[in-house]
């Protein structure tokens, strides 16, 4: 019996220290020090919120640099709804959404016949990926420019200023934020 | 693999080795109650806690009290969990209004956690409201790795200490764990978690207007909210276009870190670290990879400190290392081959991996690097979709979890489960050189080998019987989503994952139906409490046992030989078990089609 | 017995006994003592009814294979009860020869022990303790039992092997006699010390023949391994049926794994080797004891014996031999060494001790003084005596006489002489180097000391340093004072010594070793050992030793040799080592076995899995037989290993594991890949499938 109620208050006294306290004593902390960080990293445009510098939004205009495919439903970077498509690699269906992304990506740019990076026609993990490789950012850059009839050069150096390099020239891997550098591309225009 | 993989991987581990020693000193002092860094902070709430419990410190328990206060403890505790998701509806912090969560999925839920499992059969953001994050499943993420370091720590006395009744006292092991271990790492690590973009607030989800809307078709729902299906069965949907993203916010850091630190593994949102929120930069990754083996590792130190010979828990380490980094790079370079994907797209496509199921941030090592650790730990969270590895690739996260999570393995856990395997080593080795075994100076005799033989069997047997089950049954084939051998796969690894606690998944099966919620949180209780319990069997009885000195005809249980011996017995055991069902599944897959 | 007990392995009679024991023991009553062996048998049965179902409705596979698996299932039970049958088959075959000095006897009983009290002839089955019997030159002593009057000369050969008669008499240490030994002159009267059944020959009897045979405490938990291993093997074979069936439909092609070929594996996988040869094992222990001619009262022994970590060890007849021998002649100032040696020659030319001719044989060796006549030299000899502790001889009107200092000093001072000052710091030299000093006087004048040594066994310095390398400490108890004790201790390498022992002093001393964890083993033969035999985990008595000291040990020395604990705990030793380095061969096994049949197996479903077949067996259906049929016959060829237990040692723990892992782990990998090739080669061949 001693055991019960030894439980029983020591589960009721944790709950309040590390399921109220600490959460709420963390907030305090992250709103105090990195308010924007811990508010989402909201990008606001003419006061309306546009997104978020680290969830990715979907783009098809040919205008516009294209994100990864997500696999979120029942549309694609729906932002309560993250998952991926759990496909196998050696699953039929992966074999075809491929195909069907390459015939997409072929057509919205014909004369385009570089080698596709792989991470433009993957599906991400979280379905909110905001970042493609540098590569993928380079391929797209000849559509981009035709749509919206800049020079290659213009965009290119657009691509170049967005692509971030390793963390501290050490960690993860080089990207572009396809948000971001499609909202700068609205700006050039 | 890249030089720049390898070298975030070999910088990795570089750093783990360096925050070995002095976390693990720290740990020992902590559990032995000597004065340590935080003491003079501390101690005044350690007193008034032991005060308001009605706990005295230096009242003993025999290893049944032990074990009865760690059961009814966390029988009270699921219990919390359950009625949190059931009732949540009506309790505050619910600003999205989440209904109440099925009783299959909270009992399953409320298991999961309390197991320190972590499996999760529910997406985070769009089923737990605030309060059943925070009070439930965020404090279960300290409660069940201060459970799981407690019972090591009992273990270890087991070890040291000489013809005694009682292995210590539960309150004062587990009080500890949180008070000096887990919540001061995890506020440190919150902190920092923010700093690179991990949302930390209470607000309601923000809607952020999209730069380009998006059609889609939508499933046409009643008015019941069920979906409707058309004449050939499938979803009824009709065209719809989406204007507006939502963005989800919650109190995600503050439980992200202990989910990293504990060894737990639930995601605040469904693809856990996969998440742009819950692991925004390269930094945060490297860190959060650091967090899940940091304090399994130090434990070894620990463990080596108390038992008074640091060597063992050096030897004990060695042995998890050379069994993880080949795994690791195993692992990466399967993830770099060419896909047989890629290669049937011949020219149109250039790959330097497998960038299915993963971020681009995080890139193929780092991926590969985060599948490893975290089921060599029992740790589950992910950070790319394992269901999407190769076949080979998700090989190394399935066998590692099915060497019954002792490569590192879960926070104390983990270690426990090592002793245990140490000790059968010894068996065995011991035999070998003419002496009844010793391990620490502790004779092994049958009540050890009996203990330890369950430590083994149980999990082992619910990873094949609980597949077995669900490759027969409908709703367990109904849950699969990827054909052939991959599907098979797909259960193989759930029930894996299930009975070591670790909690991740080849997330592609759909696991939160009434079949997988039951069979599963079954599975989960038989494969933590199934090893507690005898464990702290095994700590009761070696306290009870004098100790043996050492001499030159004791077995030495440091050398490089016997870890060598120790290894060989975990992967016998583990591929001799597993070999079969890893036949049909992964490595049937992989055969089949680079042929 | 000793050459009885000496048997050939392969003896003819034996090994046909024992054969129709090993059909006899499949009993399923009996195999479930076992249960790797159970669950083997099991599987035989199952495959037995499969085939001759598919007599009658064909099951996929031919019926020849189910047979040939069924038939080698069969013989991996039979070839397992073979092993155990040989072991017991040889300790029933001593069993028989101890039964036949059993024979019930006459023996004569006396109401009062007194050798005139009438006779009253009853069998020996009869006698109780606390009975009284007369025996004479030509009888056979009826029962165990203990002199209490008469001196005797006793024929112990049907116990010890031992054919030269032993003196047995009332009272002291040599009081004890055993039933079925035989008197060969003058007669005792002896009080009944064990009840039919439980005499010493009856102990042993079922101690060889293993009818008592309990489990050990080491075997009961590798048992438990095995059974947890066997489960984990059930249910990992067991479940691949549901895996098959689910991967026939997941991909639309081929045929579930069938239960012939998951029973295969089955038993392939479960340590059958080691668990076969289990009890073999640990009844051959048993069995090499006695070949050593040690009984041990239990098995528990046999195994505490190789843990143990401190040997007491008596000085005198185990550590030295049992007398001491003169190395030097000191002469006191102003002697001449020669007159020395000289004197010390005539006073131990009729002094028959080994120290005396010792004396004799140095003083020819070093000085060249040859040995005289006795007769012609018309001395007198004066004996040792208790009261005066000195020898010597009169002759010529000298008086010379040799013995303790003190002694010497005593009869010095009587004569009127002085002590020389230097006696005694020779004197004390030579004790403190662990000899004894004895004193040489001629007349009043002393001529110098003579050195005795104690002489430490030929070979027993490197057999510490084997101990000490084993892990083992050795203590030398002796009554010595510690001076002494110190020297000859050093001179023999024991690392510790109890000087001055008093049984007391023995008993803590156990005590204190054991309170630190220790285990201890030592040796005693007296009445006043039996404490401390009592205390010990390994107490080993003298078969010569009394009653009190074999009931007080758990083993019995028939040769009643003291540096037989070495041997017996190497014996320990082995035996835990079988049991441990079988077990690691048996479950090393295990990988070309997968390697064998899981391919085999799944390749009708995945043909790609076909690429695991890395031995290029045949076919499939071979490639399962060989592994079962390998399977069975290492059980056979493992025998003689089991049964002669495996080499030790006295290495370090380290070197003893990495040379049992060379072999017996990295050899149970490789041997069956190469076994079972060579087998399917033959089946291939022979084109049987």
């Amino acid at each position: 019996m001693a055991v019960l109620r030894t439980s029983i208050v020591s589960l009721v006294v944790f709950t309040v220290m590390l399921g109220i306290i600490y959460p709420l004593a963390m907030t305090g902390i992250a709103q105090a020090v990195f308010p924007d960080k811990a508010n989402g990293s909201i990008i606001v445009k003419n006061g309306k919120t546009v997104g978020s510098s680290l969830i990715g939004q979907p783009f098809s205009a040919p205008g516009y640099f294209w994100s990864r495919p997500s696999a979120t439903t029942p549309y694609p970077y729906n932002g309560v709804s993250s998952s991926s498509s759990n496909l196998g690699q050696n699953n039929p269906d992966l074999q075809k959404a491929l195909a069907d992304r390459i015939s997409a990506l072929k057509t919205a740019d014909p004369e385009n016949t570089k080698p596709i990076p792989i991470d433009l026609i993957t599906s991400s993990g979280s379905g909110l990926d905001p970042h493609i490789s540098p590569a993928a950012a380079l391929y797209q850059i000849h559509r981009v420019a035709k749509h919206r009839g800049l020079s290659e050069s213009i965009v290119t150096s657009l691509v170049e200023k967005h692509t971030e390099p390793r963390q501290f020239g050490i960690f993860g891997e080089p990207v572009v934020n396809v948000v971001k550098l499609n909202i700068a591309l609205d700006k050039l225009n | 693999m890249t030089g720049s993989g390898l070298f975030q991987i070999g910088l990795y581990f570089a750093v783990l080795v360096v925050l070995i020693k002095p976390l693990g000193s720290y740990m020992a002092k902590v559990y032995e109650g000597t004065p340590n860094l935080l003491t003079p902070i501390l101690r005044p709430v350690e007193k008034l806690l032991y005060r308001i419990f009605g706990v005295h410190s230096d009242d003993e328990m025999p290893w049944r009290t032990y074990t009865a206060s760690v059961l009814v403890f966390n029988l009270l505790g699921a219990i919390v969990v359950y009625l949190l998701q059931r009732f949540q509806q009506s309790l505050p912090l619910n600003p999205q209004g989440f209904p109440a969560v099925s009783w299959d999925s909270s009992f399953n839920t409320a298991v999961s956690f309390i197991t320190n499992t972590n499996w999760q059969g529910y997406g985070g953001e769009s089923t737990m409201s605030y309060l059943t994050q925070m009070m439930g499943l965020g404090v279960q993420n300290f409660l069940s790795a201060a459970t799981a370091m407690a019972v090591l720590i009992a273990l270890i006395r087991g070890f040291v200490r000489r013809n005694a009744q009682t292995i210590g006292n539960f309150w004062v092991d587990f009080t500890r764990s949180i008070l000096y271990i887990l919540l001061p790492l995890s506020i440190v690590f919150t902190v920092v978690l923010v700093s690179q973009g991990v949302v930390q607030n209470f607000k309601p989800y923000r809607t952020a207007s999209l730069m380009q809307t998006v059609s889609y078709d939508k499933p046409v729902v009643d008015s019941q909210g069920n979906t409707v299906k058309d004449a050939s069965g499938k979803d009824k949907t009709e065209p719809a276009v989406m204007k507006e993203q939502q963005i989800p916010f919650g109190p995600a850091a503050s439980q992200i870190a202990i989910k990293q630190l504990g060894t737990n593994g639930g995601g605040f949102f469904n693809v856990n670290s996969a998440h742009p929120f819950e692991n925004p930069t390269p930094l945060s990754n490297f860190l959060e990879s650091l967090a899940i083996l940091l304090i399994a590792a130090a434990l070894c130190y620990t463990f080596g400190k108390m038992a008074g010979d640091t060597r063992q828990g050096w030897a004990l380490l060695a042995a998890m290392f050379i069994i993880l980094i080949p795994l690791l790079i195993f692992c990466y370079y399967s993830e770099t081959i060419d896909a047989p994907y890629v290669k049937n797209l011949g020219a149109a496509v250039t790959s330097d991996g497998n960038m299915e199921g993963k971020e681009v941030r995080i890139g193929v090592a780092n991926s590969a690097l985060w599948a490893t650790v975290t089921t060599a730990a029992s740790n589950g969270s992910v950070n790319a979709m394992h269901d999407s590895f190769s076949p080979l690739g998700g090989l190394i996260p399935l066998f590692l979890m099915q060497l019954g999570e002792i490569i590192f393995g879960g926070v104390g856990s983990g270690l426990y489960g090592m002793i245990v395997f140490a000790i059968i080593s010894v068996f065995v080795a011991g035999l070998m050189v003419g002496r009844t075994p010793e391990y620490l100076g502790k004779k092994i005799e049958s009540f050890e080998m009996k203990m330890s033989s369950l430590v083994i069997l149980i999990p082992a047997v619910c990873v094949l019987l609980g597949t077995a089950i669900a490759v027969i049954a409908k709703d367990g084939v109904a849950g699969i989503a990827n054909p052939g051998p991959h599907g098979f796969s797909e259960i193989l690894y759930a029930f894996s994952s299930c009975a070591n606690n670790n909690g991740s998944a080849f997330a592609g099966l759909s696991a939160n139906t009434l079949f997988y919620n039951i069979v599963l949180g079954i599975v989960m209780l038989l494969g933590r409490f199934g090893v507690i319990v005898p464990v702290l069997a095994i700590a009761g009885s070696l306290a009870g046992k004098k100790h043996v000195p050492v001499g030159s005809g004791t077995l030495p249980t440091h050398t490089p030989l016997f870890v060598v011996f120790l290894i060989g017995i975990i992967i016998i055991v583990g591929a001799l078990t597993f070999l079969p069902s890893l036949s049909l599944g992964p490595i049937a897959e992989h055969l089949t089609a680079i042929k | 017995m000793t050459k009885k007990l000496k048997q050939n392995l392969f003896d003819w009679h034996l090994i046909s006994t024992a054969a129709i024991e090993s059909v006899v023991k499949l009993n399923p009553l009996y195999q479930i003592r076992k249960p790797v062996m159970f669950v083997v048998e099991i599987g035989s049965v199952l495959t037995t009814a499969l085939f001759i179902t598919c007599l009658f409705k064909p099951l996929g596979e031919p019926p020849a294979f189910i047979l040939a698996v069924s038939l080698w299932l069969w013989f991996t039970v039979i070839f397992a009860n073979f092993a155990e049958s040989m072991a017991e088959g040889r300790g029933k075959a001593q069993a028989e020869n101890l039964r036949s000095s059993r024979r019930d006897i006459q023996a004569n009983l006396i109401p009062t022990p007194d050798r005139n009290a009438k006779v009253t002839v009853v069998s020996s089955s009869k006698l109780r303790k606390g009975d009284y019997v007369i025996v004479k030159a030509g009888d056979i002593i009826p029962s165990d039992g203990e002199v209490t009057e008469g001196v005797a000369s006793v024929n112990e050969s049907a116990i010890t092997g031992e054919s030269a008669p032993v003196i047995r008499e009332s009272g002291g240490d040599r009081s004890a006699v055993t039933g079925g030994t035989m008197i060969v002159s003058d007669w005792l009267i002896i009080r009944i010390t064990a009840n039919p059944g439980e005499t010493f020959i009856d102990r042993m009897i079922s101690m060889v023949e293993g009818a008592k045979r309990q489990k050990t405490p080491n075997e009961i938990a590798l048992d438990i391994l095995l059974a947890g291993l066997t489960i984990i093997f059930l249910i990992a074979t067991v479940t691949i049926v549901p895996f098959s069936f689910f991967s026939v439909k997941a991909i639309s092609q081929g045929t579930p794994v069938s239960v012939t070929i998951v029973t295969a594996l089955l038993v392939c996988l479960i340590p059958t080797t080691i668990g076969g040869l289990l009890s073999a094992i640990g009844i051959a222990g048993m069995d090499r004891m006695i070949q050593a001619n040690v009984i041990a009262m239990s098995g528990r022994a046999v195994e505490a014996a190789g843990d143990v970590d401190v040997l007491l060890l008596d000085k005198t007849g185990t550590i030295t031999l049992g007398n001491r021998q003169a190395t030097e002649f000191i002469p006191v100032r102003g002697i001449d060494v020669k007159a020395l040696a000289d004197a010390a020659q005539l006073a131990s030319l009729a002094d028959e001790t080994p120290e005396g001719r010792s004396i004799v044989v140095l003083a020819k060796n070093l000085y060249g003084i040859r040995e005289r006549d006795i007769n012609t030299l018309h001395a007198k000899f004066i004996p040792f005596s208790a009261h005066t502790r000195m020898s010597g001889v009169n002759m010529d009107g000298k008086e010379i006489r040799k013995g303790a200092s003190d002694a010497v000093l005593e009869y010095v001072r009587n004569q009127g002489g002085v002590f020389p000052s230097d006696v005694g710091s020779i004197v004390d030299e030579i004790a403190r180097e662990g000899a004894t000093p004895l004193v040489v006087a001629e007349g009043k004048k002393v001529l110098g000391v003579i050195r005795l040594k104690d002489i430490v066994k030929g070979g027993i310095k490197e057999r510490f340093a084997q101990l000490r390398r084993m892990g083992i400490k050795t203590v030398m108890i002796t009554g010595d004072n510690p001076l002494t004790a110190a020297a000859v201790a050093a001179d023999a390498g024991v690392d510790d010594f109890l000087a001055e022992a008093t049984p007391e002093a023995k008993l803590k001393l156990i005590r204190e070793h054991q309170a630190g964890g220790r285990l201890v083993a030592m040796t005693g033969d007296g009445t006043n050992d039996a404490p401390a035999l009592a205390q010990a985990d390994v107490a080993v008595a003298m078969n010569t030793g009394t009653q009190a000291a074999k009931e007080a040990g758990n083993m019995v020395d028939l040769d009643s040799n003291p540096t037989k604990l070495i041997e017996i705990v190497e014996i320990g030793k082995q035996l835990l080592i079988t049991r441990g380095t079988l077990t690691t061969f048996s479950v090393a096994n295990d990988v070309a076995k997968y390697f064998a049949i899981l391919p085999a197996a799944f390749v009708g479903i995945y043909p790609a899995l076909g690429v695991l077949n890395v031995m290029k067996l045949a076919t499939p259906l071979s490639a399962i037989l060989s592994a079962v049929i390998f399977n069975a016959l290492i059980i056979v060829l493992l025998i003689p290993l089991a049964l002669r237990g495996v080499k030790y040692r006295p290495l370090g723990a380290s070197a003893l594991l990495r040379n049992n892992l060379l072999i017996y782990g990295l050899g149970g990998v490789i041997v069956p890949f190469i076994g079972i090739k060579a087998i399917d080669m033959l089946i291939s061949t022979l084109h049987i499938f």
